[in-house]
């Protein structure tokens, strides 16, 4: 059974259909490209999947288990994490804050426990600290953790968004052009990193993206979006030699 | 000398009531981004709570105090739910109409349940006063720095280390992206309703303690000062609802001892204006920078 099932999605705002007739199917493990010129729906289907949108039609089984209609934070606990196009950071807290607090749904002492500061609310806050600073650790921001985040330069802001999304332990990270606006150098450091992701914790990852360079030195498999729609999709050799995409990406 | 020190103590006392009110403006705003102008009556449901626990029920002291806390923080979860909530994408100006609208309903029901004539009401703080050198502090003075200094560390204690502390910042920095990282975004905001008011039932019961007397409308005074120190401080800033209570008590103790009772409110106002001349978002506000 494939971890993320998505047949014949689609969204209408009033009478514009964003996205429509979208089917996605990842397996545990794989690393996916969803690509497509400016204004396809890539960041669509994302919000799609993520709940901040309810589907007009179709269904998103992750597991085997119906998303849609869930709450974003449901779909959350379920194990779908994100990041943002537009870096979307906490950005009057820590860095290591920002990462403790995406720990939320595995904390669980009880309010009065904070409140009291009883034992086991000091056990775990302790534990939380030291399982985001692990994290840092492998995105190599254990040196900012008390800079806030707004402060932090703008291929680190990136990092430690990719950061706090694996925080919630996520089952799909969903990432939105991690690369925009990074110049090679730091391009080539977040491949590093995303791969660095998979082989630690096994993420199954989509990911967005407009860098081709980037899309088919790491992508397994892509899905190209156009006008909302599929556009072709396979492995990267095939799909980026297809002349619809060609097409669509440099005109006739 | 005496006189004055005296007088700062009296402004302290107040002003520590109106930094508590002003802790459940701030916060109110820092995550749901309206003005609970509802939240002055919160405190006079404290009071009259206190009044029918005490004097109807005779409930014993502590537990009148803890009854009518959490009466107050039911109050807040419910305002939130019923009138609030609905209409949380609404425009800002039916939301404002809205919680002014919920605030004339309580001093309404005030007014039917317990008539508009003023009732006496004994005060529950029983410690005599204390003699530092020849400067007396009165029982309630030492008994409200007490509370509120209590208060206002372990709040500040739960915002910064706690997990739904943490919630709180983030809901309040970014509400979408706090719910893509699994939190219940109304479970926090009726949170952040609940210690609001559980803290406004605080400073009512301190408030009642000190004048003596239970009316409809006791809320609205001390609530429209507190949220003038709200927006003094810096609106959505905590330390800044602490320091600006605390200041503004003391400014008005000040201008009534020593220029004039009559011009007393018009001095705080005008040290408001001054202040948001100086610095627009308050004394510890954040300067917001909009990106586009």
């Amino acid at each position: 059974m494939a971890l993320l099932d998505v047949k014949d999605l689609g969204i209408s705002f009033g009478g514009l259909k964003a996205v429509e007739h979208v089917n996605l199917s990842i397996e545990k493990g794989e690393l996916f490209g969803l690509i497509g010129p400016n204004g396809a729906g890539k960041t669509t289907v994302f919000n799609l999947l993520t709940g901040v949108y309810q589907p007009t039609c179709g269904t998103i089984l992750l597991n085997g288990k119906k998303l849609e209609g869930k709450s974003p934070a449901e779909i959350s606990r379920r194990g779908v994490a994100r990041t943002f196009q537009n870096i979307r950071l906490f950005k009057r807290m820590t860095v290591l804050e920002n990462v403790m607090v995406a720990f939320h749904n595995q904390v669980t002492y009880s309010l009065l426990d904070g409140m009291l500061h009883t034992k086991r609310y000091r056990e775990a806050e302790k534990q939380v600290r030291r399982q985001a600073a692990t994290i840092l650790d492998v995105f190599g921001l254990e040196d900012e953790k008390d800079t806030l985040a707004v402060n932090l330069p703008y291929g680190k802001q990136r990092k430690l968004e990719i950061a706090r999304a694996l925080a919630t332990s996520p089952q799909l990270l969903l990432l939105d052009e991690p690369a925009a606006g990074m110049n090679p150098n730091e391009t080539k450091e977040l491949m590093d990193t995303i791969q660095l992701v998979r082989k630690q914790y096994g993420t199954t990852i989509l990911l967005i993206e407009h860098d081709m360079k980037l899309v088919s030195g790491i992508c397994e498999k892509l899905l190209v979006l156009n006008f909302g729609t599929e556009l072709a999709s396979g492995v990267p050799e095939e799909v980026l030699k297809n002349p619809e995409v060609v097409t669509a990406y440099l005109g006739e | 000398m005496e006189s004055i020190i005296e007088q700062i103590i009296n402004g302290l006392r107040t002003g520590s009531i109106y930094a508590l009110i002003a802790l459940g403006y701030t916060m109110v705003y820092g995550i749901a981004k309206m003005i609970n102008f509802a939240h002055g009556d919160i405190i006079m449901v404290g009071a009259y709570s206190l009044y029918v626990f005490i004097s109807k029920l005779h409930i014993p002291v502590f537990f009148a105090v803890l009854l009518s806390i959490l009466v107050c923080a039911l109050l807040g979860i419910a305002m939130e739910k019923v009138a609030y909530k609905p209409l949380r994408n609404a425009p800002p100006l039916a939301v404002l109409i809205t919680a002014i609208g919920m605030s004339f309903l309580l001093q309404s029901l005030a007014l039917l349940i317990f008539k508009a004539n003023p009732i006496p009401f004994k005060s529950i703080i029983k410690l005599a006063p204390v003699k530092v050198g020849s400067i007396t502090i009165a029982g309630i003075s030492i008994i409200t720095f007490l509370v509120t200094t209590i208060i206002m560390l372990s709040l500040t204690l739960f915002i910064h280390y706690t997990r739904s502390g943490r919630a709180m910042r983030a809901v309040s920095e970014d509400r979408e992206a706090a719910q893509l990282m699994g939190i219940d975004v109304n479970h926090t905001i009726s949170m952040v309703f609940a210690i609001g008011s559980a803290l406004g039932a605080v400073a009512g019961i301190l408030y009642v303690c000190q004048y003596q007397t239970l009316q409809p409308t006791l809320g609205a005074l001390p609530g429209i000062k507190a949220f003038v120190a709200a927006v003094f401080g810096g609106i959505g800033s905590v330390p800044g609802a602490m320091l600006g209570g605390i200041l503004l008590g003391v400014i008005e103790s000040i201008s009534k001892a020593y220029i004039s009772s009559e011009l007393a409110d018009a001095i705080v106002f005008g040290v408001l204006v001054l202040v948001l001349l100086l610095k627009p978002s308050g004394l510890l506000g954040k300067n917001r920078i909009e990106k586009v």
